[in-house]
């Protein structure tokens, strides 16, 4: 009853003003084609007005919440953050980059039954801005010096060249990597020469195709290339080339989420484990550690949430040294086991982007110089990357990712206008810096549990190589965990062992 | 049983209606797919069944095409190479010429053909046609031996691929034609890796759809492989169409503004 007489009040509020008001102020209500509400003077109908304006919001709110109480609905009284991680998990993925992804995927690929292994990769930065993997190069190449590596970058060529096949989502469009299929080629001077010749019978023998060229081969082959100094070449003809390494990131992410991989935004900051302790035979005492339970902790707030595990897989990529320190390994007595830490820290280096209108057309390949320069051909419109990798003396700092430019001055330069003259006119549009994790002791990948650390699985230390050997190692961390050892590549020469024997397995063609 | 049609009765409706939407808002220049793709889509969105059903169908495309790409190590064996080669291309449905000889054997339309081509033995093949099968990268392993191969034809196949180009290096020396036209799934990256075919002398590539700014990769080709003749028809390099789209945009966008205008005066 007295909603009705409300109602006929504002009714009757607009007609008094329409009635009251003068000439001028008639004619400008009716000036739109129609009527709004001209000037009152009186603060009681507005403030009626606007109740009856808010009334309809007052009931959709209320609405919505009965809609929200009943049972159907995600709505909880008590907060809580969906961001978080499963309290339990079976295996969980430290790093999410390609190889933490790609081992991912391949967990979910193995199991044998839907839902088998509950896999959670935690990544720290969403945003990817100092992870390795989309700051490289992008680059694959077969030409290794040791069997292991050339048959990883075979495998993983193979798996890239059917990626619809493995990483096809049904409905979805086909992957497109952008894979520009040109060689490398790797000049030798004098010095190295007979090092490229056995790295060359090697990798024919692994099964890479690759063609060794004198330097009239190469000059004609490559016309805009210096041969002065270049005593032999290397050039990859097939299974070589570049590519975009975002794209295989999220196609290797969106097809282990669709398996049910779990991701997180998080960062490792604890591990709980327990201690038992063991004698050697020499009578030396250890200290096994099993983790018992991960701690993740959310970006930029104080919440976290202990993730019981049955399996950790360290895939940090330059931060794994930092990771492992939290489990202790590195500060025991200085000749024991304990004692030696994770040789992976994280080195800088520099890509830069440079446009030369007059440089060498689409057939330039992947041109790794002895110098240590090398230089790639970026896009349709006379853009090259290039880059050098530092001496071991002059390493740059690695605790930010800025750029300097007089290292391309001063060292890539003046060994890249010697090599291709067309170069000494270029202007350098662009530049960033990405970390290598770098293996301090060989340069090798790391890949395998760590003899103190029951179950903790190591797949970092590729010093430049991760993006392009993950589909492989994926597939190898993949048949270690799921079927205790490996099945279709034997990497077993890059297990830890290899450390604490103080063994090095040198790669001799470190770019 | 009515209850589920008329179920999809509605969902039909529904997603006349999206796609009627779309066709309204959408800019790009591709239609929408036809209905029964649309609602296979749905459907898949919503039950596992269909998802699996059409997963298997897929799959079994794929391993009937790996079933017909075999390497014929067997023929290989019994009756050399160039015979195993031959009869791949043969059971391909595609054509070839021996060195020396002047007739092509070839497939006709019921995938019969003559068995004469095995009184030629120990003939190396001169010119394949493999135009509109569906050779792919492991099925040229049936003709890696093929080190005289003159001619290759290759127009609108559709399994030939980057790779497929990466691997005609095998080829280098002897390869003087290569008709690589209409293939939909070569891109900018497999053309370059052709620089490895030094011997080439005629190159087809007119109507690659998969390569974006052909004007200039045509350019870039020509520069790359400076004795080699190639013919690329087939795509507009009119910069007036371009002028034009540029400009239906605008005329878009403009009465999408004078629209929300007149239902949102100021």
């Amino acid at each position: 009853m007295s909603a009705m007489w409300r109602r006929l009040q504002v009714k009757v509020g607009p007609a008094r003003g329409l009635l009251t008001s003068t000439q001028v102020t008639r004619r400008s209500t009716w000036l739109n084609g129609h009527l709004s509400l001209c000037q009152s003077f009186s603060t009681g109908t507005s403030l009626r007005n606007d109740f009856f304006k808010d009334l309809e919001t007052h009931m959709e709110a209320m609405r919505k919440k009965a809609m929200d109480a009943l049972p159907g609905s995600s709505w909880t009284p008590l907060e809580i953050n969906p961001n978080l991680p499963p309290e339990r998990a079976d295996i969980v993925i430290v790093g999410g980059g390609v190889v933490g992804w790609s081992i991912a995927y391949w967990l979910k690929q193995k199991e044998m039954v839907r839902g088998g292994v509950r896999v959670l990769v935690v990544e720290k930065d969403p945003t990817y801005s100092q992870a390795s993997t989309v700051l490289s190069a992008g680059g694959i190449r077969q030409q290794f010096s040791l069997p292991e590596n050339i048959h990883l970058s075979l495998a993983s060529a193979d798996f890239i060249r059917n990626i619809n096949e493995h990483l096809g989502v049904l409905n979805e469009d086909p992957i497109d990597l952008q894979f520009n299929h040109l060689g490398y080629l790797f000049l030798a001077s004098e010095a190295v020469a007979h090092i490229m010749e056995e790295n060359y019978s090697t990798q024919r023998y692994a099964g890479a195709k690759v063609s060794l060229l004198s330097p009239t081969q190469l000059k004609e082959k490559f016309p805009w290339v210096n041969t002065e100094g270049v005593v032999l070449a290397s050039y990859g003809l097939e299974n070589e080339g570049w590519f975009d390494p975002w794209t295989l990131l999220n196609a290797f992410k969106r097809k282990a989420i669709s398996m049910g991989a779990i991701q997180c935004c998080g960062e490792v900051t604890e591990f709980k484990y327990t201690t038992s302790v063991i004698t050697t035979t020499d009578g030396e005492k250890l200290d096994l550690r099993r983790i018992k339970s991960v701690k993740v902790q959310m970006p930029h707030s104080l919440e976290y949430q202990p993730v019981e595990c049955a399996i950790v897989v360290n895939a940090a990529g330059a931060f794994s040294g930092k990771l492992t320190e939290m489990l202790g390994i590195g500060f025991g007595p200085k000749q024991s086991i304990a004692g030696i830490p994770l040789p992976v820290e994280p080195r800088k280096r520099y890509v830069y982007v440079v446009r030369c209108p007059d440089g060498p057309g689409l057939d330039t390949p992947f041109l790794i110089d002895y110098s240590g320069v090398y230089v790639r051909r970026e896009g349709l419109g006379g853009n090259y990357i290039t880059g050098a990798s530092p001496e071991e003396a002059a390493e740059p700092d690695a605790s930010n990712l800025e750029v300097d430019h007089s290292f391309f001055e001063e060292n890539v330069w003046p060994h890249l206008a010697f090599r291709v003259p067309a170069f000494e006119k270029l202007k350098v549009t662009s530049a960033w810096a990405g970390f290598y994790d770098y293996n301090t002791f060989d340069q090798n990948a790391i890949i395998g549990t760590h003899p103190l650390i029951n179950n903790m699985y190591f797949a970092t230390g590729f010093s430049g190589h991760g993006l392009q050997h993950s589909p492989a190692v994926g597939r190898a961390v993949a048949e270690l965990i799921l079927d205790g050892n490996y099945k279709t590549l034997d990497l077993s020469g890059f297990s830890f062992n290899r450390i604490l024997t103080q063994e090095p397995k040198l790669e001799r063609n470190i770019v | 049983m009515s209850a589920p049609l008329t179920y999809l009765h509605r969902c039909c409706q529904r997603s006349v209606l999206l796609v009627v939407a779309r066709r309204q808002w959408s800019t790009n220049s591709a239609s929408p797919p036809p209905l029964h793709r649309r609602l296979l889509l749905f459907l898949t969105q919503r039950f596992y069944d269909v998802e699996m059903l059409l997963r298997w169908r897929y799959q079994a495309q794929r391993s009937q095409l790996q079933k017909k790409n075999v390497y014929y190590s067997y023929t290989q064996r019994f009756y050399g190479p160039d015979i195993a080669s031959a009869y791949y291309i043969l059971s391909l449905k595609g054509g070839f010429r021996y060195v020396g000889q002047s007739e092509w054997f070839r497939t006709n339309q019921r995938g019969k053909f003559s068995w004469d081509f095995l009184n030629h033995k120990n003939t190396p093949i001169e010119e394949a046609d493999m135009s509109y099968t569906i050779i792919n990268y492991t099925g040229l392993e049936n003709l890696e031996r093929q080190r005289s191969l003159r001619t290759l034809k290759l127009k609108g196949c559709p399994e030939v691929d980057d790779w497929f180009l990466a691997r005609l290096h095998l080829f280098q020396d002897s390869l003087e034609e290569l008709d690589i036209s209409h293939c939909p799934r070569i891109t900018t990256g497999g053309l370059a890796a052709l620089r490895n075919l030094k011997g080439l002398k005629h190159l087809n590539v007119s109507s690659l759809p998969g390569i974006s700014n052909p004007g200039l990769v045509i350019i870039l080709l020509e520069e790359m492989l400076p004795q080699c003749q190639i013919t690329a028809n087939g795509y507009d390099h009119n910069l007036r169409k371009v002028e034009e789209e540029e400009e239906e945009q605008m005329q878009r966008q403009r009465s999408l503004c004078e629209e929300t205008k007149a239902h949102n005066p100021v």
